[in-house]
């Protein structure tokens, strides 16, 4: 696995001992001019001058996944404009260069290649999928760039050259069920997702825990294809097994066809049981949805639009300034928000640009500001946070139920959840 | 004549041979690795494209799966780099080491037996090449020896394409799912990620590019090329004259097949990863526009589509995100409508001609052959009626004919 | 598997999978019937009808917005009827439009117009996207059209889903009396089986292959409006219908309504049934692939007459 879980150090050492090696002929040769290495901020040749930094913002705005991206753009380009406000990282204003992933794996790598290699950019903002992040993890790694990726995803995965602001499955997933267990003394859990690997890794993580630690029985465990239109048949299921939580990881547009077929086969989710949980359903889907179909609906994730906290409010009143007053903010959106903010803290710690100090500078990182509440970078590159249970209302909105006490860390290798 | 005139004429030689340089001299001077790796990849879609004006063009069967094809060679590719970038030492954190690291999260706890054999390199070139043929056989004996033909069996490879989609992100113990299989590194211990690596690639896929469009011509040119031209105007003329037609198209396809699963295995090399979104409806269907934008006759035509298309894709997508689909859009409706022959037809009914206004006479010979004066179709008749389509298409079979008898008379 | 539960539970189940597979058999309908009309009496491969289904999904989508900005809460019920009849005439049109500039160029080469209107459908999404952006709209229902009627305690059938039944049902005998009574639909047929002959005879063929690519695309108009119900309404919403609408067409039979009307039964009902005891996943592979197998047997459909050449 040294393929995804690379040691930090090793590579960074490596670097270090590579860079010190050249460095003694070129300080022996340049001994006299002392002129060329005085752009300490910037050792090895990223986009950045005196008054400016370039950064990269690559995310789908075509194709099926730019209903889901549209949001962490809109986030990602709101930070890059209040730092800039506020004077901008280490003196120089972010300007950002905007690419098109176009839904589409290979153009995420080879754009990626594009921002690192072409435009020197100092850090990139994007991917969205699983997919897309795992085409360009390896042209980040091998060409040396930091990217910060919001989504929620399935963890199994720790790179050097990538902060995840997002929550992976543990996070998500366990503070979650421990809640619906405790508030329904739930029996009987049902599994259902799209058909592919974050809901299949989620209900694999779900499942252990249902049966290992809850010590309850999972009573059907279902996938459809994405994009998939007629749920009528596993409505049925659900109504046969009569389970007390079913847990949900359906995605894209089949979320409204989904929550539509269920409303209209008289299950009425604002009772007490069957309580569903959902990880994968954020305000920005409730808008497709319709508020009206998913009333009473449970969502576990680290953010809602809703959260009462001042850092929350002025966000979301700078988002709506900026965006229009009709726009919705969903987790990853915050997530995505998070990004050119840590990336800040972490080139300010390190007093450089270079990609090499922003990574060693990074674990540690915290954020008060955020959104979300209080975050900090962990060794593995994924954010300590809490995880919050929002109750979907009539109006789209949710309304926060229950946060957990701690923040949770991150986990992306579960032992005995693998 | 030579031995290579038997097949190519002179002026068709000297086409191949601007092509070559364009691709082995032009590209690698003017651009950098970057964009160069990023050529070599829009050159993998000509392998289909070429496969495309095989068996759309000359065969009149129109599959819109294609895409499977380019996937199974990209898959194949994909598994021997992966078993290799899977070595015990670099997985032994998995609580299986010596797995793809996406089998370890799928709790499989030994290889499938389908991967085994994808350990050794020969088998894999074998796999890539026969694979995707026996795959095209099984279709093609099902439809063609029931004659099912035209519009039926592009709609059925479509579904063809869709159930696969659907498996390969279903079952992702053994597939990758929707990731794909993705980090591959090495090939016999050749990092395939540096710059120089992908120098090289290009460079190879480049040959196997010129290998295919060889094999191509040579095929058109054949008595079984002509049958093909034969059996797409008149299908019943050719049976009644007591040819089996199915075996024909049949072989035809698994060619195309063939073909496309080389570039589809190039892909992998040298994107270095391969996921389902290329065997899926969307992008075999852009396949074959790549083949239209190039000429459905032209075997060149189809380099250059497959190059101007993807070229096109991306400054578009650079500069204006989101007017792209509306480029691609009419590009398909306008090509479709105005010039049913494409930029090979373009060339000759336009460009040929005028070039010829300004080329000493001694000369006409790289820019057209010389009946091209007898044969100015112009894109607007050939649009109206397939009738006036198919007398162009055979009229350009005549004229090749002729082309070729003349040489055999020099 | 079915030990754990009851005989009346069990009954429930099974009447209600029945049902399910009823709501799907009508989706299956309206997808088709606008594509077998456009496909099989035409031969155009209309690659676009996903697209001219979210079309009849935006109208309504604009005209609930219209009705609950600018007209008294009490019509409100009534915006659905106004919209499938809007939305069957802003389709309609679109696709006289569409045959007179793209579609009649094409007639004598039918694999030509599926590439063009690939391209359509692409500019199609992409006019989506810009007007209404990329994200999803929610179209919000009538009450009336909302819930589920509870025959017993199990069995709940949704309202919409008779609803979409109903619709389908009317529609399914219009276009068959249509075809089959009218002036128009004899001489559409009268046209599709000999064309000069048919102009010889004085009747305008042009004109009638306008109206019947209009009345195909019209009805896709009325299927995507009435899809809003159960699916969704975004850009590239269409592209997942294109698939499964070929294939019930193709199965079906491509010159036959009831053909296609058969196919869809058929399909419909094996998937329901296979999703009731697989993973969704694979009781659409199952199907499909089944589908593909049988047409490789049997190619031309289940209702066809023999048109080998």
């Amino acid at each position: 696995m040294r393929s995804s879980k690379r040691s930090l150090t090793g590579n960074v050492q490596r670097r270090t001992l590579l860079k010190s090696l050249l460095a003694i002929p070129a300080a022996i040769a340049l001994a006299g001019s002392p002129a060329v290495m005085a752009d300490s901020v910037n050792t090895t040749g990223l986009a950045v001058t005196d008054d400016t930094v370039k950064v990269g913002i690559l995310h789908s705005v075509t194709g099926t996944m730019a209903i889901s991206e549209t949001g962490s753009v809109q986030a990602e380009k709101l930070a890059i404009e209040q730092i800039n406000a506020m004077g901008g990282v280490l003196g120089r204003k972010i300007e950002f260069i905007q690419e098109d992933g176009a839904s589409d794996w290979p153009t995420f790598a080879e754009k990626s290649k594009k921002l690192l290699v072409n435009d020197k950019v100092a850090a990139v903002f994007g991917c969205w999928t699983s997919a897309s992040r795992k085409a360009a993890l390896p042209v980040f790694e091998q060409y040396n760039g930091m990217l910060y990726y919001p989504t929620f995803y399935e963890g199994l995965e720790q790179s050097p050259n990538v902060i995840y602001t997002g929550q992976e499955a543990t996070q998500q997933i366990l503070e979650g069920l421990d809640w619906a267990n405790e508030k329904t003394d739930a029996k009987k859990y049902f599994l259902l997702g799209s058909d592919y690997i974050w809901p299949r890794t989620s209900n694999k993580i779900a499942r252990k825990h249902i049966e290992n630690v809850l010590k309850d029985k999972v009573v059907g465990e279902e996938y459809y294809p994405l994009g998939h239109t007629q749920f009528n048949s596993v409505i049925n299921k659900i109504k046969l097994k009569k389970p007390d939580v079913v847990f949900i990881s359906v995605v894209g547009g089949s979320n409204v066809a989904f929550y539509k077929q269920l409303k209209a086969a008289g299950i009425d989710m604002t009772k007490e049981k069957p309580l569903f949980l959902t990880i994968s359903v954020t305000e920005d889907e409730i808008l497709g949805i319709g508020g009206e179909n998913i009333e009473g609906m449970y969502a576990s994730m680290k953010y809602f639009q809703s959260l009462p906290n001042d850092n929350n409010k002025a966000f979301v009143e700078a988002f709506k300034a900026k965006w229009g007053k009709d726009i919705v903010i969903g987790d990853v959106t915050q997530a995505a928000y998070l990004g050119p903010w840590l990336w800040k803290a972490a080139v300010e710690k390190a007093g450089s640009f270079d990609i090499d100090k922003v990574r060693e500078a990074s674990p540690g990182i915290e954020l008060t500001t955020a959104p979300e509440g209080y975050v900090k970078i962990h060794e593995n590159h994924h954010l300590w946070s809490k995880t919050r249970i929002g109750h979907a209302k009539l109006d789209g909105q949710y309304e926060v139920v229950y946060e957990s006490e701690e923040l949770i860390e991150p986990d992306p290798f579960p032992e005995g959840y693998q | 004549m030579n031995k290579v005139g038997s097949f190519i004429e002179r002026y068709q030689l000297s086409h191949f041979i601007i092509l070559a340089v364009i691709i082995f001299v032009v590209m690698p001077l003017a651009l950098d690795s970057f964009r160069l790796n990023m050529v070599g990849k829009y050159l993998t879609y000509a392998f289909v494209a070429l496969g495309l004006v095989l068996c759309w063009g000359y065969g009149g069967i129109l599959s819109l799966g294609q895409g499977v094809f380019f996937g199974l060679g990209g898959y194949c590719m994909a598994m021997f780099l992966k078993l290799e970038a899977s070595s015990p030492e670099n997985t032994a954190i998995q609580s299986t080491p010596g797995i793809p690291d996406f089998m370890d999260w799928n709790q499989l706890t030994e290889l499938p037996w389908f991967w085994e054999p994808f350990h050794s390199f020969a088998f894999t070139i074998v796999a890539i090449l026969v694979l995707p043929a026996i795959f095209a056989f099984i279709i093609g004996v099902a439809m063609f020896k029931r004659r099912v033909g035209g519009v039926y069996f592009a709609i059925i490879t479509q579904a063809v394409a869709a159930i696969l989609t659907i498996l390969i992100i279903g079952q992702q113990g053994y597939t990758g799912g929707v990731n794909g299989i993705t980090d591959l590194r090495t090939l016999h211990g050749w990092d395939i990620r540096t710059d120089e690596a992908k120098n090289i690639l290009y460079f190879v896929n480049g040959v196997l590019l010129f290998v295919c469009l060889f094999a191509a011509r040579f095929i058109i040119k054949s008595k079984l090329g002509r049958l093909l031209v034969a059996m797409r105007e008149r299908e019943d003329r050719v049976r009644f004259s007591g040819y089996d037609v199915s075996s024909f198209k049949i072989f035809i396809f698994c060619a195309a097949a063939t073909i496309s699963a080389v570039g589809g295995a190039m892909f992998t090399l040298q994107v270095g990863f391969m996921s389902p979104t290329f065997v899926g409806t969307g992008p075999s269907i852009e396949m074959v526009i790549f083949c239209a934008l190039g000429g459905r006759l032209a075997i060149l035509g189809a380099v250059y589509g497959a190059l101007v298309v993807n070229w096109a894709k991306t400054s578009f997508s650079e500069s204006f995100p989101e007017l792209w689909l509306f480029a691609m859009g009419a590009l398909f409706i306008g090509v479709v409508m105005a010039f049913p022959n494409g930029l090979a037809g373009l060339y000759q009914t336009y460009i040929a001609p005028w070039l010829q206004k300004y080329v000493p006479e001694k000369f006409h010979w790289i820019v057209t052959n010389k009946y091209a004066e007898e044969k100015p179709v112009s894109a607007t008749t050939s649009a109206t009626t397939e009738g006036s389509e198919t007398e162009d298409s055979s009229a350009d079979t005549k004229k090749s004919e002729k082309g070729d008898l003349s040489h055999a008379g020099n | 598997m079915f030990a754990d539960y009851s005989m009346a539970e069990l009954t429930s189940i099974f009447a209600m999978q029945g049902f399910a597979g009823l709501i799907l058999f009508s989706v299956f309908v309206l997808m088709a019937l606008g594509l077998a009309i456009i496909f099989g009496q035409m031969g155009v491969i209309n690659m676009a009808h996903g697209e001219f289904m979210i079309l009849g999904a935006y109208v309504t989508y604009l005209t609930s917005n219209i009705f609950s900005s600018y007209l008294p809460e009490s019509v409100y019920g009534s915006y659905f009827f106004i919209a499938m009849i809007l939305a069957f005439f802003v389709t309609g049109a679109l696709g006289a439009f569409i045959e007179w500039s793209v579609i009649r160029h094409l007639y004598k080469r039918p694999l030509d117009t599926l590439l063009a209107t690939w391209g359509l459908s692409l500019i199609m999404q992409q006019l989506y996207r810009s007007i209404f952006g990329a994200r999803e709209v929610g179209v919000t229902l009538p009450d009336w059209l909302m819930g589920s009627y509870a025959i017993t305690d199990m069995i709940e059938v949704p309202i919409n889903g008779i609803f979409v039944m109903i619709l389908t049902i009317i529609i399914t005998i219009a276009v068959a009396l249509m075809m089959q009574k009218s002036r128009l639909g004899k001489q559409t047929r009268a046209v599709v089986q000999n064309r000069p002959m048919a102009a010889a005879v004085g009747i305008n063929t042009e004109r009638v292959d306008r109206l019947t690519f209009a009345l195909g695309c019209g009805i896709a108009g009325i299927a995507g409006s009435a899809f809003t119900m159960v699916g969704s309404t975004g850009p590239t919403a269409g592209q997942l219908y294109i698939v499964d609408t070929f294939l019930v067409v193709v199965f079906g039979g491509a010159s036959s309504l009831i053909g296609t009307v058969a196919s869809a039964f058929t399909i419909s009902q094996a998937q329901s049934t296979m999703e009731f005891f697989l993973s969704g996943s694979m009781a659409k592979v199952l199907t499909l692939l089944t589908v593909v197998i049988i047409l490789m047997l049997r190619p031309e459909g289940l209702f066809s007459l023999k048109m080998r050449r």
